[in-house]
């Protein structure tokens, strides 16, 4: 089975958009979180098939990939953390009623 | 024309300038100290003029000069000396100042500063009298205006603010006029040396130099302007530096107001020295760098001097303030200077000894000069005294105080005396000198002048009769008389009233040989072109 | 020659005469009030000593050469100071017209001076008094032997200072503070006129120095005869001009019309006072001064400066004797007939005649001086009066006083055989051949004088004794004199001695010396020229007038004294208003004071307002020019195109701040939208490009 280098990065393109999509148009916050984890996945994805198909005798881009998904990891428990502290605190989880950065 | 080994003059000038800036490491609170240091310096500034009085040789022209180059792009040296002109003047600055810082012991509104710029003042006066060069003499010039306007704004009476403003911008008014002549004279010649220039003026050369800056102006900006109308255009900006100092009528009316309000120690400066800087500047600067000028205009000279003598008389029988009193009657003093220095330039082809009599009227202007200091000097105090006590200025408000202050009464009756002319006393004989002088040569104006006796006489008896004599204001009943400081300061003032009253030789001796050069100068000038 | 030796020799001691006093003065000054005794006794020895000199010197001229009508002139001139290529110089003169002088004014100085220990024993300010009193002496002494115009120019203003001084003795009455004033004023102005005769002079001469004795450098006065032929002013040659410069100085020393006007009111100082400098010596200063500079009038023949001296002369002696007649206070009738008589001296001079002018100057000094201090005793006796309506009948309580007094009277109404018919006979003559209408107003004066003399002696030593009723205020013309050791209403006394000892010593020389008279003609070295032509009309219609003036007086004021010190006078009911005038002085100082002293103070204000108004209104005009000019700067340059400017800039900058930042709003989703779609126009660009 040899599928070509263009088919993964089309795989991962296709998931960076619908994680775009998500980020971008939902409000719901936990929504927009997991938006933001696929379009990370989707970067990951990225990594380890430009390493597969073109390094595959240094480890080094799998050893950033696996530190990359433990980072994602923390980070969308930050994340998880950061919404329901501020669900705490509006009593709502729609990002659009989050305006207290505005300038 | 002799190098000095010390720096004698040098030493005199920047004394006070040192002590200044010695106090200005002191803290504000040793009070004592500061006044302790000013008077210090004064004192070494004074013994140090005694002792180039005593070493002067009056026939020896210029004296205890320095020179160093200075700044030589500009051809500007630092050049200090004495002749007959300016010794007397260096002795009275030497002679009054300590007595000004004397009668302000008691001061105790922001010593610190009052004292520092009472030093500043100090240096800036003798400098004027000792600069030989455009260049410093100006420096010096300014810096006699800056401490009195401050010592005028901050420790003066009611009206402070208008007349220090008035004062200073007056004043800097006329000192633009000077500047700017003397710009373009060093534009002309590349000399800023007033004994230069005043050979280049003797020479003729100082006229080629400008008739050559003229046509240069011509050449550049095709703006076209006669040689002698330039010439008459500088001298008269000199005139105005030097006539608003003096004050000549009609550029007086700072005078009054400056006065009224100075404190005590400044009027006695203000009048005493200040305005000894602008008569000093006509015998300097105008009569040797100008002599045709000033001699082509000498008519609305000699009027400007009898105004001065009369109106100002007149003006201070009006008054009613003691201390503007006193003011007015400098600008009348003043006047008769005036009249002996112009007397001077006046030519009079009818006078058998007019060499002499030229002398005369110069050395009793220079006499009147010192005489003046002195008196007007003691009368500010005197003022200051009496204000101290009563807080008034008010004539009217006085009457009788002869009654408890007897001292008092004297001290104002021998000071207004020598004011009045009384012979014995020393304004007797520099206005007899000036009357002496000027009469053969500009008879009418003289005769008319003697108004100004008259008018003196009744404003300085008035002024006596409403504060000492009749019946005791009984407001005053309490008052005490004069203290051992006050009474030291009048002695000392009153020393050389009648000093010079009496024996006038030393004086006039030492004056004798510059006067009879510029008299000279005019001399020689009248025959060769009138 | 050893008398000319002789002679040098003491005129290089000439200047001790007027030293001793000086010295006094000076020590006074620094003496403390208390030492009264020391004071008093230190004036007269001074006095004393310089009577001694001056004596010596007088007794030295007259040892001389009187017989050869030489004038013995010795002179001692030195060096002043230096200016120019020449040199002021002082100097002393003894030759008779000083040395007359200079015995007289020391001698009744000296005894004046006596009198004044007992007129000022209780002020407070004795000491001072005899300081001014010891200055005036040695300025007056100094003035008469100076040989140098200058000199005695200067002695002249110090005399007048001490005039000054002592008119105003009693400083704290308002009378006096003006009257001080006045007389030094006065005096000035025509003090201005001798200031320019002398720089005239000395103009024209080249020197001060009167007698040089040297014919290379000739003194001033030896060079008379070659300024008589120079030009002066108005037509007259400078010698005369000179002298007419020199005159009015003399007119305001010596009180004559119209500068006459300071002389009474100088009454307000101390009688002694009065009597040395406001009779006998400082007013005489003027015609001494015109007897010194005498060469000067006489140099140039028939200008009309000598005719003016003589007019007047002639007018101030007959109206001075005017006033005199409707006063009421007792020193002032005797400082307008002091007035009158100083008109006589100059009178004289102007009509050619020096020796008649300075004879009456000293014994007038004499006769004077006895009646001021006979006044001043009778001041004192009558506790301070002068009014001499509130007086009377002293004669019984004062008899020395009053026989003293007669005396002085009757020299001064020219009675013979005392000293000042002799005098005042000769000026009669003088001015007879000179002038007759001078010579009629000068009798009618003389009669005027015998008048008003009678009417004093009356009002106040005959009759009863009217000082002790009370008075209402009736004396609107008297003055009272009420500083602080006055006390009215006690019984009229008797003077202690060294009060009447001095006018009994010169009451014998008012009787004694009339007969010295052509002997002083001979020392003054003057050749009378005796013209018996008309003597006889002179002395009878002088007498004569003398007589009828007595007379008159006595008729009406003796015959029936004034009953109270109320009564209406009966010369003012017989004159009426005419007598209101001359009591007023022919209102002379309200003339005055509406004319020339308005006059002064108009010209005062007026300068004080051009000074306030045109000269500071240019002045101020300037000011505002330059602010407003600064202001247009301000607002069309500073304010609306530099500051303006600036002002937009940052406007819009911030204007731009504030539309920015509506991009932050606050939502996430939109920065990651804007984020997003800037990364897809940066692929774009990438891609494209």
């Amino acid at each position: 089975m040899n599928i070509p280098l263009g088919d993964y990065l089309m795989l991962s393109a296709f998931l960076f958009a619908i994680g775009l999509c998500g980020a971008l148009s939902r409000k719901n916050a936990i929504i927009v979180l997991i938006g933001i984890e696929i379009m990370f996945n989707a970067a990951i994805l990225n990594l380890i098939v430009f390493w597969h198909y073109k390094y595959f005798a240094v480890p080094t881009a799998y050893m950033f990939a696996i530190f990359a998904i433990s980072i994602a990891a923390a980070e969308s428990a930050v994340g998880l953390a950061l919404v329901i502290a501020i669900y705490r605190q509006y009593k709502s989880v729609d990002v659009d009623e989050f305006t207290s950065l505005k300038g | 024309m002799t190098q000095s080994s010390i720096p004698l003059l040098s030493l005199i000038t920047f004394m006070p300038l040192v002590a200044a800036a010695l106090i200005l490491l002191l803290p504000k609170t040793s009070e004592r100290e500061i006044k302790l240091i000013a008077l210090g310096a004064s004192m070494i500034s004074l013994l140090t003029t005694l002792c180039v009085w005593s070493r002067f040789d009056p026939n020896a022209g210029l004296a205890f000069e320095e020179r160093w180059s200075w700044i030589p792009t500009l051809n500007v040296d630092y050049r200090l000396g004495v002749d007959g002109l300016s010794v007397t003047m260096v002795l009275l600055t030497a002679i009054v100042t300590p007595l000004a810082l004397l009668a302000h012991w008691k001061q105790d509104r922001n010593v610190k500063l009052f004292f520092i710029l009472f030093l500043l003042l100090q240096t800036g006066m003798f400098g004027v009298f000792t600069a030989l060069n455009f260049f410093h003499w100006f420096i010096f010039w300014e810096l006699g205006l800056i401490p009195m306007y401050f010592l005028i704004k901050i420790w003066g009476a009611e009206d402070r603010t208008y007349a220090s403003f008035k004062f200073f911008v007056y004043t800097l008014a006329g000192s633009v006029g000077i500047l700017l002549a003397f710009s373009f004279i060093y534009l002309a010649t590349n000399s800023l040396d007033f004994l230069d220039l005043r050979q280049k003026a003797a020479s003729g050369e100082l006229g080629v130099a400008i008739s050559r800056l003229v046509a240069s102006i011509h050449e550049r900006t095709g703006f076209h302007v006669s040689a002698s109308c330039f010439g008459s255009l500088l001298f008269w900006g000199t005139f105005l530096g030097f006539a608003i100092k003096v004050p000549i009528w009609p550029f007086h009316t700072w005078l009054p107001d400056a006065h009224t309000q100075a404190p005590t120690g400044g009027s006695m400066l203000l009048a005493a020295v200040l305005l000894k800087m602008g008569v000093y500047g006509f015998l300097r600067i105008i009569l040797p760098i100008f002599p045709d000028q000033v001699h082509a205009h000498v008519h609305v000279l000699l009027f400007l001097a009898l105004a001065s003598i009369v109106f100002g008389a007149f003006a201070a029988l009006a008054q009613t303030d003691f201390k503007r009193l006193v003011a007015y009657s400098s600008v009348n003093h003043m006047g008769y200077a005036m009249l002996g220095i112009f007397a001077t330039v006046a030519s009079a082809p009818n006078v058998a000894d007019i060499a002499n009599e030229k002398s005369a009227a110069l050395n009793g202007a220079m006499l009147q000069m010192f005489n003046h200091g002195i008196s007007s000097a003691a009368l500010f105090f005197l003022v200051g005294v009496i204000y101290e006590r009563t807080h008034t200025r008010k004539l009217e408000e006085y009457g009788g105080l002869r009654k408890n202050m007897p001292i008092y009464a004297g001290i104002l009756g021998i000071s207004m005396f020598s004011s009045l002319g009384l012979p014995g006393l020393n304004g007797f004989v520099g206005e007899f000198l000036v009357f002496k002088g000027a009469f053969p040569i500009v008879t009418l104006i003289t005769s008319l002048a003697t108004i100004g006796l008259v008018i003196t006489a009744v404003f300085l008896l008035g002024m006596m009769q409403k504060v000492c004599f009749g019946p005791l204001n009984t407001k005053w009943a309490g008052l005490p008389d004069m203290t051992g400081r006050e009474i030291f300061i009048g002695a000392v003032l009153m020393f050389f009233m009648f000093w010079i009253g009496i024996y006038p030789g030393p004086m006039i001796n030492a004056s004798n040989t510059a006067v009879r050069q510029l008299v000279d100068l005019f001399q020689t000038m009248t025959v060769a072109k009138f | 020659m050893e008398h000319g030796e002789y002679l040098q020799h003491l005129a290089r001691q000439q200047w001790l005469i007027p030293f001793f006093p000086l010295m006094a003065a000076a020590i006074q000054s620094l003496m403390k009030r208390p030492s009264r005794k020391a004071s008093g006794a230190l004036t007269i020895i001074a006095m004393g000593l310089s009577c001694i000199f001056a004596l010596r010197a007088f007794f030295a001229t007259i040892g001389g050469g009187g017989q050869h009508h030489e004038i013995e002139r010795a002179i001692f001139n030195f060096t002043w100071f230096k200016f120019g290529t020449t040199s002021l110089g002082l100097g002393f003169i003894l030759d008779p017209l000083a040395e007359g002088m200079a015995v007289m004014v020391a001698f009744v100085g000296f005894w004046i001076f006596v009198n004044a220990t007992g007129y000022m024993a209780d002020d407070e300010n004795f000491t001072r008094f005899f300081c001014f009193l010891s200055l005036f002496a040695a300025s007056m002494l100094g003035l008469v032997v100076s040989n140098n115009l200058l000199l005695l120019y200067m002695c002249w203003e110090l005399v007048g200072l001490c005039s000054y001084l002592l008119i105003g003795f009693w400083y704290f009455k308002p009378a006096a503070a003006a009257a001080m004033k006045k007389a030094f004023i006065t005096t000035r102005i025509g003090d201005v006129g001798f200031l320019l005769g002398i720089v005239m002079l000395y103009w024209k001469t080249g020197t001060l120095n009167l007698y040089t004795h040297d014919t290379l450098h000739p003194g001033a006065l030896e060079q008379v005869s070659a300024l008589a032929l120079r030009n002066g002013w108005w037509g007259l040659s400078a010698a005369s001009t000179i002298a007419f410069l020199l005159f009015i100085g003399a007119m305001g020393k010596s009180a004559q019309f119209p500068l006459h006007v300071w002389l009474p009111d100088a009454m307000e100082g101390p009688t002694p006072v009065s009597a040395l400098i406001h009779a006998a010596t400082m007013v005489a200063a003027g015609v001494f001064m015109v007897g010194r500079m005498y060469p000067l009038f006489t140099a140039e023949a028939g200008s009309w400066v000598l005719d003016f001296v003589m007019w007047v002369g002639c007018i101030t002696a007959v109206f001075s004797a005017t006033i005199a007649v409707a006063q009421f206070d007792i020193k002032r009738v005797l400082a307008y007939s002091t007035c009158s008589q100083l008109g006589f001296m100059v009178m004289a001079l102007g009509a050619g005649s020096v020796v008649a002018g300075q004879f009456h100057l000293l014994t007038h000094a004499f006769f004077k001086a006895l009646l001021f201090l006979g006044s001043g005793c009778v001041i004192i006796g009558t506790h301070h009066e002068q009014d001499m309506r509130k007086m009377g009948g002293l004669r019984k309580y004062m008899p020395i006083t009053f026989w003293c007094y007669l005396i002085g009277m009757l020299a001064l109404c020219g009675v013979p055989p005392f000293a000042g018919f002799f005098s005042k006979d000769e000026i009669l003559l003088s001015t007879f051949h000179r002038n007759k209408y001078a010579w009629g107003l000068a009798t009618f004066a003389a009669f005027l004088t015998a008048f008003y003399m009678t009417r004093q002696m009356f009002m106040v030593f005959a009759g009863k004794w009217r000082g002790g009723e009370n008075d209402h205020g009736h004396d609107k013309h008297g003055k009272h004199d009420d500083h602080e050791h006055g006390h009215h209403g006690g019984e009229p006394h008797e003077v202690t001695w060294n009060m009447w000892l001095p006018i009994a010593v010169l009451s014998l020389f008012a009787i004694g010396l009339g007969f010295f008279g052509h002997k002083y003609g001979e020392y003054l070295g003057v050749e009378g020229a005796e013209s018996v032509e008309g003597k006889a009309v002179v002395m009878g219609a002088s007498l004569a007038v003398v007589a009828l003036g007595l007379l008159l007086g006595w008729a009406v004021y003796g015959r029936k004294t004034m009953e109270h010190a109320t009564d209406e006078d009966p010369l003012s009911a017989a004159l009426g208003s005419l007598f209101t005038f001359l009591n007023r002085k022919w209102y002379i100082d309200e003339l005055y004071d509406v004319t020339i002293i308005r006059f002064t103070a108009t010209c005062g204000m007026f300068f004080r307002l051009v000074d306030k108004s045109v000269v500071d209104g240019i002045l101020h005009a300037i000011a505002w020019t330059a602010w407003g000019i600064s202001q247009v700067f301000r607002w069309i340059g500073d304010e609306f195109f530099i500051n303006g400017g600036f002002d937009a800039g940052c406007e819009s900058v911030r204007w731009e701040g504030e539309e920015f930042s509506k991009l932050e709003n606050g939502r996430i989703q939109n920065y990651f939208r804007v984020l997003s779609l800037g990364a897809a126009i940066l692929l774009l660009i990438y891609f494209f490009t």
